[in-house]
């Protein structure tokens, strides 16, 4: 049997997930739950997302091995390149599944809460495309972190909505977002940006993203006839980390979930509750949920996806984390070293693999680059200033 | 068993009036004397919110309330030790969100309720499906744990919430979060209508009852309404003396109007 879980009607990936939403929401989650069973049943649903997924996302994303960094740190590297897809991050897988079922359910709008904002981009993008209008929360801090995916959204037709409330980042972007959605589900979709939240969103958003999985199996299996010794993503909710570790889960790879330093919900927290699911997070003496501080906008958040708590909890999958600086020196080390410039949020991965190499040495590792560093540009002229 | 919380209510309604629960948000600075001044003016019981971080259910007005006594330095335990002065003759509910419960352990907050002398919880995220833990622990020790019926809900919904409730039903008044509004959205009214006949226990409105009139227009329906914004913004603008004031409007308009 797969360790991979298919959630039943309690949305639970053994003690974690739940669905712990205000009353108002429940019906809608229900529905949802149904609809998305339903769609993914369907091969109808099914061939339109996979027509959308190559001829628009630009599916499948390559593979690439990373001949310079490998023979600098004594392994054998390989990238699952979801940066090259439309909109420049994996994000997109996702959200283009979340808008087809959004306006197959009837919907006319939807919301969308973003961090570093690829994931406010991708859900303008695909409203866009698919005719939907779309509303998009972002933390104060982080809109002025990430100006030109603010500016992006708006050129996309979406409305970017500042939030002021709590630390001013994803987790009060999230809250805000909810809170639209309570008040606004009867037309809306609450177009979720990772494998977190009320079930079904973790076990729907998975499945969206399985892809990238699905596909680097074949593709590694295609360059080097097995299986890689490590799988190795960024952890923000974890939407990355769980599409490219699905597809790995049941071989004997070392699945590595990086956190920032100031994220760490699964090394750093405790069993929790909040944005509909019960969860590791990060949270006081009384349980109130604490502020996360990271580089990345994309992974400044103090919880984490409930399928990355079990798989924590039965040892299927590591945690590690990495600081700040150690993710600056991924970022220029990637930069330099392989023409690719990586996002803030998978320079993590890259991070913690130059950090961890010496114990890895003439392992295979597959890292996902999750998102290009295009958006990242302007926040690292500030902290590079040798360079500019 | 009836508990106090719904034994106070039906005494009000058996006599013929309606009731009014004003929220106060705990640990905002002067808390203590909004609660003894809804007491003294006519509140049938009182709502009082223990501050979250993340209080996704709540607007603009009770957030930042929140957000100033946390940072004040409220907390779950801090609020408890002064609720357990107050003795003002009325029952207490709190209002939480459920991380706070889960944090501290079912039975251990279950019991701080207890001795903090509370009668009742209302944990708005918190739905039935999840609510199974919390309710025996809290049935066991005589918590009365108040349920939301949204407007959202089918049919086949409401008897199951309404079945679960102790105290009250809470009949949501509209579709959004905590704050004050214009008009009483057309929804309280027909939800609290819907909710009056699967059940016997009190139905109070609450969520967008923001003044006396919107007060006795949802009494029309239901047994009575819960008022937060309204009064939070007061205590936050005016402090106990304009709680006061506004809770002895909207008590002087639910005891003058005829029913
Ligand atoms: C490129 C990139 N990677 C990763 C993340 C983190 O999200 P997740 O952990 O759901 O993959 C983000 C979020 O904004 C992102 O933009």
């Amino acid at each position: 049997m797969s360790i991979l879980q298919t959630p039943g009607s309690d949305g639970r990936f053994g003690e974690f997930g739940g669905r712990y939403v205000p009353e108002t929401l429940v019906p809608a989650c229900q529905e949802l739950e149904v609809a998305f069973e339903d769609a993914w049943n369907d091969p109808l649903f099914r061939a339109d997302l996979d027509q959308l997924l190559r001829e628009y996302a630009g599916r499948p994303s390559m593979i690439t091995e990373c001949h310079n960094l490998s023979e600098q740190l004594g392994i054998r590297l390989f990238l699952k390149r979801e940066d090259l897809n439309h909109t420049g991050s994996h994000k997109i897988n996702n959200v283009l599944g979340q808008v087809l079922l959004a306006k197959r359910m009837g919907k006319k709008r939807i919301v969308a809460e973003t961090g570093a904002g690829q994931h406010g981009v991708a859900s303008a993008t695909a409203a866009a495309l698919l005719g939907l209008e779309c509303k998009v929360y972002m933390g104060e801090v982080d809109i002025a972190r990430q100006e030109l995916n603010v500016f992006r959204m708006r050129l996309l037709g979406a409305e970017v909505e500042g939030v002021t409330s709590g630390s001013r980042t994803l987790k009060d972007a999230v809250n805000e977002a909810m809170r639209d959605w309570v008040a606004s589900v009867e037309t809306t979709h609450y177009c979720l940006g990772s494998v977190m939240g009320p079930h079904p969103y973790p076990f729907m958003v998975r499945q969206f993203h399985r892809v990238i999985g699905d596909e680097a199996f074949e593709q590694m299996n295609d360059a080097t006839g097995t299986s890689p010794d490590f799988v190795v993503a960024c952890v923000g909710g974890g939407s990355n980390a769980m599409g490219i570790f699905s597809g790995f889960i049941d071989t004997p790879a070392r699945l590595i979930g990086v956190e920032p330093a100031g994220g760490a919900a699964v090394s750093r927290g405790q069993p929790g509750v909040v944005h509909g699911m019960k969860s590791f997070l990060m949270q006081d003496e009384y349980g109130q949920v604490a502020e996360a501080h990271s580089i990345s906008a994309g992974l400044d958040y103090p919880g984490v996806g409930p399928e990355h708590s079990y798989l924590a909890s039965i040892g299927r999958a590591e945690y590690p984390t990495v600081t700040d600086d150690e993710v600056i020196a991924g970022f220029q080390l990637m930069s330099r070293s392989e023409g690719i410039i990586p996002a803030l949020e998978c320079a993590h991965a890259m991070a913690w693999i130059s950090r961890e190499a010496k114990n890895m040495q003439g392992k295979t590792v597959l890292m996902n680059l999750s998102g290009r560093g295009d958006k990242d540009v302007g926040q690292m002229m500030s902290i590079l200033k040798d360079l500019t | 068993m009836t508990g106090r919380l719904e034994a106070t209510l039906r005494t009000r309604i058996d006599g013929g009036g309606k009731c009014l629960v004003p929220y106060i948000t705990g640990g905002y600075p002067g808390w203590v004397d909004a609660v003894r001044a809804c007491a003294a003016n006519g509140a049938d019981a009182i709502e009082i919110g223990i501050p979250f971080s993340d209080p996704v259910m709540d607007g603009p007005v009770i957030q930042q309330a929140s957000q100033i006594a946390l940072e004040g330095g409220a907390t779950p335990v801090s609020i408890f030790q002064e609720i357990r002065t107050l003795d003002i003759g009325i029952p207490l509910a709190v209002m939480c969100y459920y991380n706070t419960v889960f944090h501290a352990g079912h039975e251990r907050f279950a019991n701080d309720l207890v001795a903090a002398g509370v009668s009742a919880a209302i944990v708005p995220d918190l739905p039935l499906e999840e609510a199974g833990d919390w309710c025996v622990a809290a049935d066991a020790a005589g918590i009365e744990t108040v349920m939301l019926a949204a407007p959202t809900a089918p049919d086949n919904r409401l008897p199951l919430v309404a079945e679960r409730a102790r105290g009250f039903v809470y009949s949501v008044g509209l579709l959004g979060v905590t704050g004050e509004r214009k008009e009483l959205a057309l929804t309280a009214t027909i939800l609290a209508a819907r909710v009056k006949k699967i059940t016997n226990k009190p139905v109070l409105i609450g969520v967008g009852v923001s003044n006396a009139a919107q007060a006795v227009e949802a009494s029309r329906v239901a047994d009575g309404v819960i008022m937060g914004a309204s009064v939070v913004n007061r205590m936050m603008d005016g402090g106990s003396e304009a709680v006061g004031l506004f809770v002895a409007e909207v008590r002087g308009a639910l005891d003058r109007a005829s029913w």
